[in-house]
Order: structure tokens, then C-alpha cells, then sequence
């Protein structure tokens, strides 16, 4: 298997030496070419910090992020947004579509930013479009369609430029929990059928349900990690739930 | 407390206020430049008929300023509570912690009085610079002794600065006052959230009404320079200028949906960066701003036109007065003075006005060698001969069309000979004329298109019981008495044998030159009837003489066009200060509406290069949009304007004064073009 992601040893920290927090206490893990990992953890983990740190939004203070075997924390400048452009894809808590444009626009606006020829932006476009059955609301602006259906252009323009990787930041945060289940099946779609490659952060169980491979993140430090393998997606939620009830804290802070 | 929370808020919003600060200091600048004129070197260094005129100009620019000041207090009410609704958060934030309304308005008001003072401050020093400038430019104009310079301050204007600016400053700590006032919590809290309606057209709607605007902003254009002998009176000329108003509107209105449909068809400019999210913008923000933009267009055009027009009608006053003013003086006294009713001569003044006018300043003891190539010539009058009578048949026509003229007004004749002598001494083309025919001279646009119908018809004339009939199908170009600009209105030459009774001579007319090589004004001085000279004392007599001469029509030529000059710079600066102001406001407001857009555009992936790129062609464009069409506008407006203001212009002399016009604007629309661009990449980039 190709190694998509790869993490070693990273540690950020805060402040200064007098008040010193530690976001990020010596993570290492990898993640395989169209594995779809979950991140799960508590507000104040430091999930959101890893996950800046893999977008390239923040630094880390030591350690090695590769990326498709390219090195990201010694990145600068333009190389820096090159790589963001073309290998990283976004989908955000609320889904982030430029209210002016059509579908169509948001999505090729993904690849006209990236410079792409614009007979191939259009070709592109369609493509995906028809893959996740968006194809006759291209014309349309986001508030003429309704909410999975915007969800689908947002996944749309995440994958249209072919990222090596897919980040989500709490994808569901936003969403009542139809639109939630709805946002959820076109990430498995996307990593089903289009083999993308998905990590995605959050701290619901429910929507962790749908990844293959869970990693519980606790005060900076990797607590634990849940692997789907065979398992149907209830008895998977079952064992997030165990985890995340162990994992609480909240019970032993009250002791 | 306040006051630190005061200076760190100032500190802190310092990108947010440019434009205010830029609109307060440019006010107060341009307000003392314009009322220190009378304090300034150029002016204490003038002629005296000259120095009546500046004085008049003063009195008229202060007058303007009262207006301007209105202006300015407008834009800088809406300056500020532009500023006032930015922070509308942070005034919330400032009651839930319990802050009391009094408190924040004690904040507003101590800042709105440290950025009054100093921007009064700036604004003096930048304006005393700028009126040593500009008094250059006064005594160019004026042509003024400027070969020792000095310093100069006025401290009247200086004063007349402060308090307008003072009263202003009230204005705005009131409205102030009455906006806090009114502030409920939950709204400031919430004042970010704001959901906006997306309007979109139909792009098929764009289309007609962009071809319907097109067109009747090209018929317009058309009338107002190729048809222009159609524009006679005020209903002719509004019909242009409101199918210009209704054109603008329209092709804002359209314009935006028309491009966006074009250019989706040009794939590769519409898919490329990040152009079609620019499109959008621009579509999107000219959708809800038609109205700001098509008035903002119209003032840039007022301001363009009236600038480089005025400018020219300077340098082309100039010009007319060479040709207009051939000779240095014309005496003119009225003769065989008939008493009727109530009016009643003096003998003396009866017996005089049957003799020539050099005749009479002979009996005056004035020497006749002090004029050279005199040439005195009767101008007749015939009783019933007016001007209603000269249209003949087609008086009543336009009488009707034309209700302000002086239908009775009495026509001029005079004698062909007696005109050539003149035209020769003028240098002017002479005529002759068979026994049957007359010749109208007149130099007037206006007039002349009413004769010229009448002459093409073949009017025929009754003068002194014989008929005549008109030798040219239309008037002559020519004058008798010297002007600064084309005002003849008509004189009729017939021949020397029509047979005119001494009875009818109505005037004396005399032109010459003064017999000195240098010295001019002295003899100017014996004649202008000014002071105590020989024409004064003759009008104390009670005999009706006058004098045009060179040098005063000179003087009131440089005087007029000085005065037009500027006011027209004042107002168009205003105005175009008027216009940023709104445009730059309208951007920043909407910068801070579509910030969330920019934060989407960095989420997908596009660097800070590449999102100031998009920021400033968005602006870029909105700032040029109207200017272009203004532009457009301007090029047929002035050529309109050439005309309405009647050959006092000539084309070529248009070139500099619009390279001036350009400069100045550039200067005042392009700080406000960048001031809007920091300020909203300032908006857009803040991160919470």
C-alpha cells in the first residue's frame, strides 16, 4: 500500500517557557493511499491542531509531516500554496460555497485557481458532476438547492482537483443529523467508488461511524485507535462509544 | 479610561479611518485654498479694473462655499457613520459589560474631536502649500508680477476654515449622539449577521435593456453633436440630457448581466484564476448599487466637462479677444437725441448730439493727436425697423418658439462705405452691393440661425420706402464694435444711396487707435471713463458717450473666464470628492459584507497574492466602470459644451486643459481608489 500520509514525531507547542502547553505531544501515525481515518476527541485535544498542522495552516515545533513523500513542514511561499492547491482538498464544518456563484462556477473555481486549461476544467467538471449526480443543478446557485444537495457540489469541488488527500474539519458540526447522514454518504462514496483518500476530525461518534480507521486523541497524545475491519457500522459505533466514554476524562475530573 | 479606550480604538481602525481622514483633510485643504485667494501675492500685484474683478470673484466663492460646506457636511455625517456602523461589535461588547450609552458616546465624541483637530491641522498645512501653488497658477492667469516671492498666510481664511469645519464636527458629534442613542444590545451583538438577498436577472433581460440603453445613450450623443442646429431652446437640450440620465441608468443596470454573458462565451478569460468569482462580484454588487453608480458616473462626467471646458474657455477667451478687438478703443454716443413725453434735454446736450463725436471732444479740449487712424461713422435707426419686423413673415413663428427675445428691439443700418472704412481700418473683409440689396452682419450663433431662415428665404427689406433684397443667403461674419467674445447680434449695410435722413442717425461711432508706441494706459487712463477724465465729465453733462477699449475688455475677459475658471475647479473638485467619498464607502461596506466570501476563496486554496489580485481587480473595476463611461460621456459633452458656449473654444485648445483635468483627477480619485483598496484588503484579511 502507498503511504498517502505520514506523521512522525510531531510536537507543537504554545506559549513560552514560564506557561508552556503542549497542543501536540509526540504524534506519530500514517495513513494508507484511500483509507478513510477518523480523528476523534474532545474540544481542547488538539485535533484541530493536527489538523492545521496538516493543511499546512499552522507549524509544528518539531517532527516530520510527509505528504505523498514530500516533506511539508519546511515548505514556504509559493511552494507552500502550490502544494496546498494541488494536493490537498477542504470540506468544512458549514460547506463553504461562494453565495454568488452558480454550482457549476464553484466547483471549476477549484481548478481555475489551480491554473487548469479551461476545456479541461469544464470536461472535469462534468465528470465528477455525473459521479455524484449533480449534474442538473450545475446551473443553479446554492440557495436554490437543497442542503445535500449543496453538500454534494462542496465534496464536488474537494475532490474535482484529484488531492492526494481530503482533510474535514467536523464536516457534521453544522448540520442537523438527515443533512449529517446525507454529507457522510458522499464521503463514503468519494472514498468508495473514487478511492479518495479521507481524514477527517471530529467529536461526534456517529459521524466517525462511517471512517474505516478511528484515532482517539487525548490532551495531545494519540490515547487510542479503533479499526472498522469487519465489522457493520453498529457494532463500530458501539466501540467509539466504549472508547470515548473511556476516554471522557470527564468522569475522573469529577472524582 | 475613556481616553485610552479612545486613542487604542483610533490606533487600532487606523486603516478603516483613511478614508475619512483622507475626505477631512482634502475638505479643509481645498476650503482654505479657495478662501485665501484675496490674501494671496498674485492678487495684491494686479491691475486695478482687475483687482475689481477678483474682489467680485471672492464674493462669489464665498457664496460656493457655503454650498461646498453643505457638501462636505453631508459626506463626512455619512463618512462617519459608515465608520460608527463598523463598530457597532465592539460598542455591543462595551454594553454587555456594562458601559452605559452616555460612556460610549463620551468615546465617539473624544475621538471624533482628536481626529477633527488633527485633520483641521493636516488640512491647513497641505492647503498653504497648495495656495502657494496655486498662486503661480492665479498669477498666470491674471498675469501678475511674480518676480518676488513670498510666503504667504491668511489668517481670515484660516479662521473661515476652523469654524466651518467646527460647525461641521458638531454636525457629526450630534447625529453621533442621536445613532448611539437609538442602539439596542441584541442588534450590536448581532450586528455581523446579516443575511443578504441574492437578486439575480435574467441574463435575457440584461441584453435588451443593455442594447435599449446603448441606443438612446448613441442617439443622445448623436443630437448633441451632429444635430446641435436642433437644440434652440431649454426643452431641445433636456431631451439629450435626460436620454443620457435614462441610458446611464440603464446600461449600469444591464451592463454587469450583458458581460457576465459574454464573457461565460469566452471560456478561456472567464476560466481562468480567479475571474468568474471577480465577474460575479462585480455582477452581483452592480445588481444592488445601479442608482450609486450611475449618479457617480454623471458627477465624474460634470466634473470632467466642467473642468476641461472651462479651462479651454479660458485660453480661448484669450484668442477671441485678438480677433475680436482689433483696435484699442471705440467711442459711441448717442446722436440726434429726439425729446418725447417726459423726456427733456438740456440744450447743450440737444446741439451736441447732432455733432460727430470727435467734434465734440474737440470742444472739450481734447487733443487730437492722441488717437491715430480714427474713423467715425453714423449708425441709423428707422423708425418701425425692429427685429420682429426683420423676420417678416415668419415673425410669429418664432415668436412662439423663442418668447425671450427683443422682438422690438431696433435694427442697425448702416452704409456700405461707411462699413468698409471700418473693415479696413479692422482688417476685415469689405463688401459691395448693387442698388437693391443689403448684407447682415452678425457674429452671434444663436441670432445668426434665426436670420440665416429668414435671409435663405429671400426676406425683402423696406428701408426708407424702397426695397431691398439680401445680396448673401446668410449672414456675414463681422462686428462694429469691439467685444471680447461674439456678441453682434446683427447690423444691416445697405447701399449708400438708400436714402437716410440725418434725423435717423441714432449713434455716432468712432474707432481708432492710441497714437503712442508704449505708453497705453496713459491714454487709456484720459479715456476709460474711470476716473476724472475727459469721458466722465462729458456724461456729467448729461451727454450719452461710452467707450470700449482693448485693454478693459482685456482685463474683464481674463476676469470672467477667471472667475467660470474658479468656480469650476472648486465645484468639480468637490464633486469628485463627492463621488469617491460614496464609491470607496459602498466598497469598504462591502468589502466587510463579503469578507466571509474572501475567507472561502483562502479556504479552497488561493494564496494572499493571488486573493489581492482578485481584491483589486474587483475594485479596480468598480472604480473604473463609471469613470469609463463618464469618460465616454465627456468626450460628447464637451464638444456639446464648445458649442452652447458659442465659439469661445476651439478644439485644439482643449488638449492641455484636459491633460490638467486628467492630472487633477487622477490625483484625488486615485488616492481614494487606493485608500478603498488597503482599506478593504485590512477588512478582508482579519482573522478571527
Amino acid at each position: 500500500m502507498e503511504k498517502i500520509l505520514e506523521i512522525k514525531n510531531i510536537e507543537k507547542y504554545y506559549g513560552n517557557k514560564t506557561n508552556l502547553t503542549k497542543a501536540i505531544d509526540n504524534i506519530s501515525f500514517q495513513v494508507q493511499k484511500g483509507e478513510f481515518v477518523g480523528i476523534m476527541g474532545a474540544s481542547g485535544s488538539g485535533k484541530t491542531t493536527l489538523l492545521n498542522c496538516i493543511s499546512t495552516i499552522d507549524k509544528v515545533t518539531s517532527g516530520y509531516i510527509l505528504v505523498d513523500g514530500e516533506e511539508i513542514t519546511k515548505l514556504k511561499g509559493n511552494a507552500l500554496n502550490r502544494f496546498r492547491r494541488e494536493k490537498l482538498g477542504f470540506i468544512f464544518q458549514d460547506f463553504n460555497l461562494l453565495d454568488t456563484l452558480t454550482c457549476f462556477e464553484n466547483i471549476a473555481l477549484a481548478l481555475t485557481i489551480q491554473k487548469v486549461h479551461s476545456q479541461e476544467i469544464e470536461k472535469r467538471v462534468e465528470e465528477i458532476a455525473e459521479k455524484l449526480e449533480i449534474k442538473d443543478i450545475l446551473k443553479k446557485y446554492p440557495y436554490e438547492v437543497s442542503g445535500g444537495q449543496k453538500q454534494r457540489v462542496a465534496a464536488a469541488r474537494a475532490i474535482v482537483t484529484n488531492p492526494k488527500l481530503v482533510l474535514a474539519d467536523e464536516p457534521t458540526g453544522a448540520l442537523d443529523s438527515k443533512s449529517a447522514r446525507q454529507l457522510l454518504e458522499s464521503f463514503e462514496f468519494l472514498n468508495q467508488n473514487l478511492k479518495a483518500t479521507i481524514l477527517m476530525v471530529t467529536h461526534d461518534a456517529f459521524t466517525a461511524s462511517y471512517a474505516n480507521r478511528i484515532l482517539f486523541i487525548k490532551d495531545g497524545k494519540i490515547f487510542n485507535e479503533l479499526i472498522k475491519g469487519k465489522d457493520t457500522r453498529k457494532d463500530f459505533f458501539e466501540k467509539i462509544i466504549e472508547v470515548q466514554t473511556l476516554l471522557g476524562g470527564d468522569l475522573s475530573d469529577v472524582i | 479610561m475613556l481616553f485610552k479606550l479612545a486613542f487604542k480604538n483610533m490606533a487600532k481602525s487606523i486603516k478603516d479611518y483613511s478614508i475619512y481622514f483622507l475626505t477631512l483633510v482634502l475638505g479643509v485643504a481645498i476650503f482654505y485654498m479657495f478662501n485665501s485667494l484675496d490674501s494671496q501675492q498674485a492678487m495684491l500685484e494686479v491691475s486695478k479694473s482687475t483687482r475689481e474683478i477678483i474682489e467680485l470673484m471672492i464674493r462669489i466663492l464665498s457664496i460656493v462655499s457655503v454650498f461646498v460646506a453643505v457638501v462636505l457636511g453631508l459626506l463626512i455625517v455619512y463618512a462617519n457613520n459608515f465608520l460608527i456602523n463598523r463598530r457597532k461589535k465592539e460598542f455591543g461588547i462595551y454594553m454587555t459589560l456594562g458601559m452605559g450609552r452616555r460612556q460610549i458616546s463620551k468615546i465617539i465624541l473624544i475621538e471624533t474631536i482628536f481626529i477633527g483637530i488633527i485633520s483641521l491641522l493636516v488640512g491647513l498645512i497641505l492647503g498653504i502649500f497648495a495656495s502657494q501653488l496655486m498662486s503661480v497658477f492665479v498669477a498666470k492667469m491674471f498675469e501678475a508680477d511674480m518676480t518676488s516671492f513670498e510666503f504667504v498666510f491668511s489668517k481670515a481664511a484660516c479662521i473661515e476654515t476652523c469654524i466651518y469645519f467646527a460647525v461641521m464636527y458638531l454636525a457629526v458629534i450630534l447625529f453621533n449622539a442621536f445613532t448611539v442613542s437609538r442602539y439596542r444590545l441584541i442588534r450590536l451583538i448581532n450586528a455581523n449577521k446579516h443575511n443578504e438577498k441574492i437578486k439575480m436577472r435574467n441574463p435575457f433581460w440584461a441584453v435588451i435593456v443593455f442594447l435599449f440603453g446603448s441606443i438612446i445613450l448613441g442617439y443622445a450623443y448623436y443630437i448633441v453633436t451632429k444635430q446641435t442646429e436642433t437644440l434652440r431652446d431649454l426643452p431641445d437640450v433636456l431631451r439629450p440630457i435626460l436620454m443620457g440620465i435614462i441610458g446611464t441608468l440603464a446600461v449600469f443596470w444591464s451592463l454587469s448581466g450583458f458581460f457576465l454573458l459574454v464573457i461565460q462565451k469566452m471560456k478561456n478569460i472567464y476560466l481562468k484564476g480567479t475571474n468568474l468569482f471577480v465577474l460575479r462580484q462585480i455582477n452581483h454588487k452592480i445588481n444592488t448599487t445601479v442608482i450609486s453608480m450611475s449618479v457617480i458616473c454623471i458627477m465624474l462626467f460634470m466634473t470632467i466637462t466642467i473642468l476641461s471646458s472651462s479651462l479651454a474657455m479660458h485660453n480661448s477667451m484669450q484668442q477671441n479677444l485678438l480677433s475680436l478687438s482689433p483696435v484699442d478703443i471705440n467711442i459711441i454716443k448717442r446722436a440726434y437725441l429726439k425729446e418725447t413725453g417726459d423726456i427733456i434735454y438740456d440744450k447743450e446736450v440737444l446741439e451736441d448730439s447732432k455733432l460727430p463725436i470727435m467734434e465734440t471732444l474737440k470742444n472739450h479740449g481734447f487733443e487730437e493727436n492722441t488717437l491715430k487712424d480714427v474713423v467715425e461713422i453714423p449708425i441709423y435707426e428707422i423708425e418701425g425697423l425692429n427685429f420682429g419686423k426683420f423676420l417678416g413673415n415668419q415673425q410669429e413663428h418664432f415668436e412662439e418658439r423663442y418668447t425671450f427675445l427683443a422682438y422690438g428691439e431696433h435694427e442697425e443700418v448702416i452704409k456700405i462705405s461707411d462699413y468698409n472704412r471700418v473693415a479696413r481700418l479692422y482688417g476685415k473683409e469689405e463688401y459691395n452691393l448693387k442698388e437693391n440689396e443689403y448684407i447682415v452682419l452678425c457674429n452671434y450663433q444663436n441670432i445668426a440661425y434665426i436670420r440665416n431662415q429668414v435671409l435663405s428665404s429671400g426676406n425683402t427689406l423696406t428701408i426708407a420706402e424702397k426695397e431691398y433684397v439680401p445680396k448673401y443667403s446668410e449672414c456675414k461674419d463681422g462686428f462694429l464694435e469691439i467685444s471680447n467674445s461674439r456678441m453682434n447680434t446683427g447690423i444691416i449695410i445697405v447701399p449708400d444711396s438708400c436714402n437716410l435722413q440725418q434725423e435717423m442717425i441714432s449713434e455716432f461711432f468712432l474707432a481708432a487707435n492710441y497714437n503712442t508706441d508704449n505708453d497705453k494706459e496713459k491714454i487709456e487712463e484720459m479715456l476709460d471713463g474711470a476716473g476724472d477724465d475727459i469721458i466722465k465729465q462729458l456724461r456729467e453733462q448729461g451727454i450719452n458717450i461710452r467707450t470700449s477699449t482693448k485693454i478693459s475688455l482685456a482685463d474683464s475677459s481674463v476676469g470672467i473666464s477667471s472667475i467660470v475658471i474658479f468656480i469650476a475647479i472648486y465645484l468639480g473638485i468637490i464633486f469628485l470628492i463627492a463621488s469617491s467619498v460614496i464609491l470607496a464607502l459602498k466598497q469598504l461596506t462591502d468589502s466587510s459584507d463579503n469578507k466571509q466570501r474572501y475567507i472561502i476563496l483562502r479556504k479552497i486554496g488561493c494564496d494572499e497574492k493571488m486573493i489581492n489580485r482578485t481584491l483589486f481587480k474587483q475594485i479596480g473595476i468598480f472604480f473604473g466602470l463609471p469613470l469609463l463611461f463618464a469618460i465616454i460621456h465627456s468626450i460628447f459633452g464637451i464638444q456639446f459644451a464648445l458649442i452652447v458656449l458659442e465659439g469661445l473654444t476651439n478644439t485644439e485648445e482643449l488638449l492641455p486643459s484636459i491633460i490638467v483635468t486628467i492630472i487633477l483627477m487622477g490625483f484625488i480619485y486615485g488616492s481614494y481608489f487606493l485608500a478603498t483598496y488597503l482599506g478593504s484588503k485590512n477588512i478582508i484579511k482579519k482573522e478571527e
